[in-house]
C-alpha cells in the first residue's frame, strides 16, 4: 500500500539509530523533584502542600484554577522542602514545588478498576482529568479539554499520533514496541470517551517494528486501523497528520474536532490506560536522551521534576564536544541555559548537541527567492516573502500572506539555502504585529 | 562533574537548530558546472576568441562586483559564485568575435548596475546578464549582430561572417535556410549541435539539454519555467510560423535556433527574477513564450527570447502577489 503523507515537507537525516534500540530504562531516583505547577497550556495551578508536609507519590500537589488546567502530582515520596520559582523549557520561571526524595517510592493510595471499560463516558473523562494527563507530544494542552467538544462539532475519528517525525526521538517508537497493548487500550478508551467507532495509528516507516507490534495489538479490533505513513517532517503535526490518514483538511485557523478528528500523542494514550486501569496520575514519562554530546543515549523513564542534568548523568555524562542542551527535538526543541530545568509533562527529548550536529549556525544573506521554502512549507505558505515583510518591518503587510496559519514548525528555515532565519523573522511579526 | 563545568558555555538560540548543507554559492557554482557542456562545445565551434570573450565577461563581472561592495562598505561576496555565473551567462550570450571592450562595459552594466545598485543578490528586477546583452546590443548593434561562421578547426584566423539561422529565416524565409544548411534533416541536425552562427554559448541545443537535464536532477530547476516557454513557442511557431497561412509553421526550427535554449534553461529561470510559486512561474514562461514569438515573427528583430525575459521580469513581483501559493485548510475564493 502506498504510504499516507501530506504536500511539502523535509527529510532531515533522522539520527534515531542512536537510541531507537534502547529499550526504556527507569532513571534513578533523583534526591530532589522540582515540580513546576504550570506545566500545561492554560491557567497554572495552585499549590495545595506547605513547606515541611509529608507527601506519597501521586499526592496531588497542586490543584486546577480553571477549566483549561490540569492538576499536578507528586513524583515521589517525601518532604516539601520548599516553594520556588524554576526555568522551564522555554526560559521562563514559574512557580514549582521542590520535595525531597526519601527513597521509599510509596504511593498513595490508587483506585485499581480492573472494569474500567465497564465505566460510563463521563466516568473516564473524569479520571483523565484527575489525573492530570496533558498532550505529551510537547504541545501540553490539557487532555480532558480535548475530550470535551462542544455539541455541534461531532467527533468521528481519533487518531493516536505515532509519526514521531522530529529527528533523534524515540520515546514513543519505544512505547509502541514496549507496551503496544496498553497505547491500543487508551485509544479504545478515548474512543469511547468521545463515542467513536474508527479509531487510527499513524506510525513513520522508519519504525517497522513498532508498526507490527501496533497490529498484533490492534489485530483483534476490527475498527481500530494501524497505519504507514512517509518518512516525512513535520508528519506528526496534527494538521499534517489529519489530511494523510483522513483526508480531511482542517480548515484555515481552525482545529481538528472541526473536521471531527481528535488527535493524541501515544505517551498520552498510554497514560489514560494507566489512569483509566490503575488511576495512577501523570507522574512520570519517557523521555529521549541522545544527541553525539551523551556518551549512552538511551529512552529513560523518569519522574516529573527530575533536573536534565540527572537524566544526562545517568546516561554517561556529557561526551564529545557539547554545544548546545536541547529539550525536544531539533526542529521545534528549545535550547537550555541551565541544567537544572526540571522535566515535565512534555518533556519528550533531552537532545545534546555536539559543535559538528548543532549546523544552525553563521551567517545569513539576502532572500535569492528559490522558492524552496515555498515548496515545502506543509501550509502552502510562502515564508520567503514573509521573512522578507518582516526583516523590512513591513509587519502588517503579513497579514495578506496569512502569517497566521503558520505553526512554527521550521521546515522553511531548515532548507533555505541563504540559511534566513525564516521562523525566526515569522514570530517577530507575528508579535509585533497590529492585529 | 562534568556536565556542571560545562554548562556555563551552552549555547542557547531558537528552533530550528539544525540547517540542511544546501547554500547559495553551492547553487552558483553547480549551475556554472552545468554550463560547461554549451560553453566546451562553442569554444570547439568558435574557437579561442570565445574564451577569450567569456573571460572578459568573466572578469569584467567579478570586478564590478567587488568594485561596488567595496565603495557601498559591504561584504565582498565573490564566492558566492553569483557574479561569476551571471559574467560566465553574459560571456555566452556574445558573439564570439566582440571586440574587447563589448565583454567589459556589458558586464558591468550588468553586475554594477543591474545587480549591486538595486541592493545585490536577491534584489534585482532584471536578469543581470540579459540586461548587460540589452544595452550591448542597442549600443554596438553591428558588433553584436555580426557573427562568424563555426569552423571546428581553430584555423579560420579570418573567420567569415554569416547571419544566424533566425536571420536567415527573416530575410529569405524556409527557402535560404535550406539553401545555406542543405536538406531539412542536416539543417536540424546542424541545430541539434550546434554548428551554426550565433551567440557562442548558444548554439549547441544538446549540450544545453544535458546541462538542463543536470539541474533538474539536481533539483535546482523545475520543469515549471522550460516547459510552458518552449511549449508555447513551440505552438504559437506552429499556428502562426508558417507562409502558407495558419498551422503550416515550423515548431522544430524555433525550438533549435536562436537563444530560446539557453534563455528557458538557464536565464528564465533565474531565481531572482523569475515568480517564486509554481503556477506563477508557468504563467511567466507562458508569457516569455508569447513575447519570443511575437518578437521573431512580427517585430524587427530576428530574435526575441532576450527581450521576452526582461519584459516578463518586470511581471515576477505581481504574478507572485496574484498567483500565491494555495493555503492549506483555505478554500482558492477565500484567499486574497
Amino acid at each position: 500500500m502506498a504510504l499516507l503523507t501530506f504536500k511539502g515537507g523535509v527529510h532531515p537525516p533522522d539520527h534515531k539509530e542512536l537510541s531507537a534500540g534502547a529499550p526504556v530504562k527507569e532513571a534513578p531516583s533523583p534526591s530532589q523533584v522540582l515540580i513546576p505547577l504550570s506545566q500545561h497550556i492554560g491557567a497554572p495551578c495552585k499549590c495545595t502542600v506547605q513547606i515541611g508536609q509529608e507527601v506519597k507519590k501521586g499526592d496531588l500537589i497542586g490543584e486546577p484554577t480553571g477549566f483549561v488546567s490540569a492538576p499536578v502530582h507528586s513524583s515521589v515520596s517525601g518532604k516539601v522542602v520548599a516553594l520556588m520559582d524554576v526555568p522551564n523549557a522555554m526560559g521562563k520561571m514559574v512557580p514549582a514545588v521542590v520535595i525531597e526524595n526519601n527513597g521509599k517510592e510509596e504511593w498513595t493510595q490508587l483506585k485499581d478498576n480492573p472494569d474500567y471499560m465497564k465505566l460510563s463516558p463521563e466516568e473516564l473523562k473524569e479520571k483523565v482529568k484527575d489525573a492530570g494527563i496533558v498532550g505529551m507530544g510537547g504541545a501540553t494542552f490539557p487532555t480532558h479539554v480535548k475530550l470535551s467538544p462542544p455539541k455541534e462539532k461531532p467527533i468521528d475519528v481519533v487518531i493516536i499520533n505515532g509519526a514521531e517525525c522530529e529527528p533523534y526521538l524515540t520515546a514513543d517508537h519505544r512505547l509502541m514496541v514496549e507496551t503496544p497493548s496498553e497505547v491500543i487500550e487508551g485509544l479504545k478508551i478515548l474512543m469511547k470517551i468521545l463515542g467513536v467507532n474508527k479509531g487510527y495509528v499513524g506510525i513513520e516507516n522508519n519504525k517497522p517494528d513498532a508498526i507490527e507490534k501496533m497490529k498484533g495489538a490492534a489485530s483483534g479490533e476490527s475498527n481500530i486501523e494501524v497505519v504507514a505513513l512517509e518518512v516525512k517532517y513535520p508528519q506528526g503535526a496534527e494538521k499534517m497528520l489529519i489530511k494523510a490518514i483522513t483526508d480531511r483538511e482542517v480548515p484555515a485557523g481552525g482545529l481538528p474536532m472541526d473536521v471531527g478528528v481528535v488527535v493524541q500523542n501515544v505517551g498520552t494514550a498510554l497514560a489514560i490506560f494507566e489512569a483509566c486501569r490503575y488511576g495512577k496520575p501523570l507522574i512520570e514519562r519517557v523521555v529521549t536522551v541522545t544527541g553525539r554530546g551523551v556518551k549512552a543515549p538511551g529512552n529513560l523513564r523518569a519522574k516529573i521534576g527530575t533536573p536534565v542534568r540527572e537524566l544526562i548523568d545517568a546516561c554517561g555524562g556529557f561526551s564529545g564536544n557539547p554545544v548546545k542542551v536541547v529539550l525536544g527535538g531539533p526542529m521545534m526543541g528549545f535550547a537550555q541555559y541551565t541544567l537544572d530545568v526540571p522535566v515535565a509533562k512534555g518533556t519528550s527529548g533531552v537532545l545534546v548537541m555536539t559543535e559538528e550536529e548543532h549546523t544552525a549556525k553563521g551567517k545569513f544573506g539576502p532572500c535569492i527567492r528559490c522558492g524552496n521554502c515555498i515548496d515545502v512549507c506543509p501550509m502552502g505558505l510562502m515564508p520567503s516573502l514573509l521573512s522578507i515583510f518582516a526583516e523590512k518591518g513591513f509587519y502588517d503587510e503579513t497579514k495578506d500572506y496569512n502569517i497566521f496559519d503558520c505553526f512554527e514548525c521550521g521546515t522553511c528555515t531548515y532548507v533555505c539555502p541563504s540559511k534566513r532565519p525564516i521562523v525566526q523573522f515569522i514570530r517577530l511579526a507575528k508579535s509585533l504585529i497590529k492585529r | 562533574m562534568a556536565v556542571a563545568k560545562k554548562e556555563q558555555e551552552l549555547l542557547v538560540t531558537v528552533s530550528p537548530h539544525i540547517r540542511s548543507d544546501e547554500t547559495v554559492s553551492r547553487i552558483m557554482w553547480t549551475v556554472s558546472l552545468s554550463l560547461l557542456p554549451a560553453f566546451v562545445l562553442g569554444v570547439y565551434f568558435f574557437g579561442p576568441k570565445a574564451v577569450y570573450v567569456t573571460a572578459l565577461c568573466i572578469i569584467g563581472s567579478l570586478f564590478s562586483e567587488w568594485l561596488v561592495q567595496k565603495m557601498t562598505g559591504k561584504e565582498v561576496t565573490l564566492s558566492d559564485g553569483s557574479a561569476f555565473l551571471t559574467g560566465l551567462l553574459l560571456g555566452m550570450n556574445m558573439p564570439a568575435s566582440a571586440p574587447f571592450y563589448i565583454p567589459l562595459v556589458s558586464s558591468f552594466v550588468a553586475v554594477a548596475i543591474t545587480k549591486q545598485l538595486f541592493g545585490g543578490i536577491g534584489y534585482n528586477i532584471f536578469n543581470p546578464a540579459l540586461v548587460g546583452r540589452a544595452f550591448a546590443l542597442i549600443t554596438w548593434p553591428r558588433a553584436m549582430t555580426s557573427w562568424i561562421e563555426p569552423t571546428a578547426a581553430f584555423v579560420g584566423l579570418d573567420a567569415k561572417t554569416t547571419a544566424t539561422p533566425l536571420g536567415l529565416l527573416k530575410e529569405g524565409g524556409m527557402q535560404k535556410l535550406l539553401e545555406v544548411f542543405g536538406d531539412k534533416t542536416s539543417l536540424y541536425m546542424d541545430l541539434l549541435l550546434g554548428h551554426r552562427a550565433g551567440s557562442l554559448g548558444e548554439t549547441s541545443v544538446i549540450a544545453l539539454l544535458i546541462g538542463g537535464a543536470f539541474l533538474l536532477y539536481k533539483r535546482y530547476i523545475t520543469w515549471h519555467i522550460p516547459f510552458s516557454f518552449l511549449t508555447t513557442v513551440a505552438v504559437l511557431a506552429w499556428v502562426f510560423g508558417g507562409k502558407g497561412g495558419l498551422f503550416t509553421g515550423d515548431p522544430l526550427l524555433h525550438l533549435l535556433s536562436g537563444g530560446l535554449m539557453l534563455g528557458a534553461i538557464f536565464m528564465a529561470t533565474d531565481y531572482v527574477t523569475c515568480p517564486s510559486t509554481r503556477t506563477g512561474q508557468v504563467v511567466f514562461g507562458i508569457g516569455c513564450g508569447l513575447l519570443t514569438i511575437l518578437i521573431r515573427l512580427k517585430a524587427g528583430y530576428p530574435e526575441g527570447v532576450m527581450f521576452a525575459i526582461l519584459l516578463m521580469n518586470c511581471f515576477a513581483p505581481m504574478i507572485d502577489r496574484n498567483l500565491k501559493s494555495k493555503v492549506f485548510g483555505l478554500k482558492k475564493e477565500a484567499q486574497k
